[in-house]
């Protein structure tokens, strides 16, 4: 296996100027003054990904992993430590950063093209798909500045996935344009993981990561906590998340709730699908708490089945152990591994107090004809 | 910064790929490798730059003409009717030293912001920094290049014959004044970023270095003597543009001794310098232009790592 990225030991620091003194006036005047304060963004990060795999890179706001991208895409040098690439690297920061309003869509696809690092001919060759692609054919001679902003950036992702990179680097990019087309950039994704290209992406949303990759970074303050496999990595994010959560919490909220373990009355997670499923969460509350009890339910392709109503379940905990018990009547899903998260938000539905990812599997066996994921009984008739 | 690779147009065997370093430093060898890798960017910059500029404007590219030809005329008004500097022709003097000077201009006063006009590109896009005041150097070039045709079809509409056997110290010269362009375009880039107020100074010093140049004067007729006499020529002449300027007024100007038009005394406008002088002379500021060049490559390298914190 081939490694296309092998971050060794990156440290990024960033001096933060208290009071910015730029024009030269300040600067001959005060020379010394203007507070500095070292921050560091990125402490001691290695890791390395290897061809054909999707990696995350998950962490909150701050975490550092915006700077981790942009030291490894290379707008940033890194403090210490280096970075090494194999193959052609296309980051997508910013989608469109590189565009010029004045220019035409055609010129735009050229001129982003080679800042990514492409031959004018690599251009001229994917020319047409790039396009085709980003489906704005009638205004590729419009100067962009007139382009809607889906429009925008349909065209800088459509030229930066066609140009065919070794290591595509996304920053939350799929967060935008329509629901239609983000299918279609995730599909081209999936597309780019057969044809074993590696792929970065960072983003805040578990669901892409599980959807997506085959391992995740979490990044925490500038460290790197985690990296493995998505499911551990989730839990570490929320652990994370939590934390800092609870940090943010004003002082008359410092109730700690944890989630121990989860037991079935069988012994066994195993059900037919139809019947009904019944399971128990046993939880530790330092003091008594008020809040909502949430369950999700993913596929084992990381497709999310269902979470229940965010305040559809109140849960009054006790100072202690306590047992919150679960029930899935009816079960309608079909064969196949699904993976429960159970977790513990305030009063509000806002903020999670506790949070456990896969506290259960359910072995699902189905007997009848449906394929998929659920059991509809749709009932079909000739009119 | 990172190390580019030229893109592989072939995806045959990743391992077989070139590796990249992103390293804290990158060595001047690797950067001009990296600037050489990434031309066509430097093309695209280049052109795209020129269409912005004259995007919208009915005349569009026509101005690049227009604006120093009205340049020009003001100059000739001024110092050629009002003050009466008795110099025959005085408008092909004139021309043959803007160009060089119009160039010089354009590309520092267009490089000295260009970073920070776009940091919106350097804080999210990865390329070879120095790539972008090498364009605003490229796209004056690119003026030069169409103002001295209409030079040439000038001359050949006055029926003034340029000195040919000086055309062959011109290539010299052209690269002194591109190498040395650009190593003023690309500090003043770099260190703008740090120091904002230096985007109305060279506006300003540019100013003061134009009449530091013999362009809209002649040296050894207004300058030699007292200069001569207060031991400076030597300071007068460590502007390297002077040379370039008067290379050029010695090429297509060739004259230089005339007759006075006001005064019909013999006027000294050009030094009689050989053919010999004006090649060695040139070749050593080329010299001296491409060192300032890769120094100032060097000291931009020094100066990018915090770019992304300071814009």
């Amino acid at each position: 296996m081939t490694t296309v990225i092998n971050v060794r030991n990156v440290n990024k620091t960033f001096k933060i100027h208290h009071e910015r003194n730029q024009s030269l006036k300040e600067r001959i005047l005060h020379p010394r003054s203007g507070r500095v304060e070292i921050f560091q963004a990125l402490k001691d990060i290695s890791f390395t990904v290897n061809a054909g795999e999707t990696v995350g890179i998950l962490g909150h706001n701050g975490s550092g992993k915006s700077t981790l991208l942009k030291t490894i895409c290379g707008v940033l040098q890194p403090t210490s430590g280096e970075i090494e690439l194999r193959g052609n690297l296309a980051a997508l920061l910013e989608l469109g950063a590189g565009f010029q309003a004045e220019l035409s869509g055609r010129d735009n696809i050229y001129l982003y093209g080679t800042m990514l690092g492409f031959s004018k001919k690599r251009i001229d060759q994917i020319f047409d798909e790039v396009v085709a692609f980003s489906e704005i054919e009638h205004f590729i001679d419009t100067q962009v500045k007139f382009y809607s902003s889906g429009m925008y950036v349909r065209l800088a992702f459509a030229v930066a996935v066609n140009v065919n990179p070794d290591i595509l680097v996304v920053d939350e990019v799929l967060a935008v344009g329509d629901e239609r087309f983000q299918a279609k950039c995730i599909d081209r994704i999936r597309r780019f993981q057969e044809e074993g290209r590696a792929i970065l992406l960072v983003t805040h949303s578990a669901d892409q990561v599980r959807a997506l990759c085959d391992r995740a970074v979490v990044l925490d303050g500038g460290t790197m906590i985690a990296n493995g496999p998505v499911a551990e990595s989730l839990s570490v994010f929320r652990d994370a998340m939590m934390q800092d959560t609870i940090a943010h919490q004003s002082s008359t909220d410092s109730s700690d709730v944890s989630i121990d373990s989860v037991t079935s009355p069988t012994g066994s997670f195993d059900v037919h699908s139809g019947s009904s499923m019944r399971f128990d969460v046993q939880l530790t509350s330092a003091t008594a708490y008020s809040g909502y009890a949430v369950l999700e339910v993913f596929s084992r392709s990381g497709v999310l089945i269902s979470r229940s109503d965010r305040m559809g379940a109140p849960v009054s905990l006790r100072p202690g152990p306590n047992t919150v018990s679960v029930e899935l009547p009816n079960l309608p899903l079909l064969d196949g591994v699904f993976d429960v998260n159970f977790g513990i938000t305030d009063e509000r539905g806002a903020n999670v107090k506790a949070w456990s990812e896969k506290v259960a599997s359910l072995q699902v066996t189905y007997g009848g004809r449906e394929g998929g994921l659920v059991e509809l009984g749709a009932v079909i008739r000739q009119g | 910064m990172q190390d580019a690779t030229p893109a592989a147009d072939s995806h045959g065997s990743l391992s077989d790929a070139p590796l990249r370093v992103v390293s804290a430093r990158v060595g001047l060898v690797q950067r001009l490798k990296n600037l050489w890798s990434r031309r066509d960017l430097l093309a695209n910059l280049i052109t795209s730059d020129i269409r912005i500029q004259y995007k919208g404007s009915v005349l569009g590219i026509v101005w690049s003409m227009l604006s120093p030809a009205f340049t020009l005329g003001i100059y000739f008004l001024v110092f050629s009717i009002f003050l009466k500097n008795g110099i025959p022709n005085f408008v092909i003097y004139l021309f043959s030293g803007l160009v060089v000077w119009n160039l010089f201009f354009n590309g520092v006063i267009s490089a000295t912001s260009v970073i920070v006009d776009r940091a919106g590109l350097v804080k999210k896009v990865s390329f070879p920094r120095e790539i972008l005041p090498l364009s605003n150097v490229g796209s004056a070039v690119v003026y030069f290049l169409i103002q001295l045709v209409v030079l040439l079809l000038f001359l050949a509409a006055l029926g003034h014959a340029p000195d040919w056997s000086f055309l062959a110290v011109l290539p010299v010269s052209f690269l002194a004044l591109y190498f040395f362009t650009a190593a003023i375009g690309v500090v003043m880039s770099s260190l703008t970023v740090y120091l904002r107020d230096l985007k109305h100074l060279t506006a300003v010093g540019l100013q003061l270095w134009f009449y530091l140049t013999p362009v809209v004067y002649s040296y050894t007729n207004s300058l030699a003597d007292s200069l001569h006499h207060h031991g400076l020529t030597a300071v007068y002449f460590s502007n390297p543009i002077t040379l370039i300027v008067m290379t050029f007024q010695r090429t297509f100007y060739a004259s230089t001794t005339v007759l006075s038009t006001v005064t019909h005394q013999p006027l000294h406008v050009l030094p009689s310098w050989s053919l010999v002088t004006y090649l060695t002379a040139n070749a050593e500021c080329l010299g001296a232009a491409v060192l300032l060049f890769l120094g100032a490559l060097s000291l931009f390298g020094r100066l990018e790592g915090n770019f992304e914190s300071e814009l």
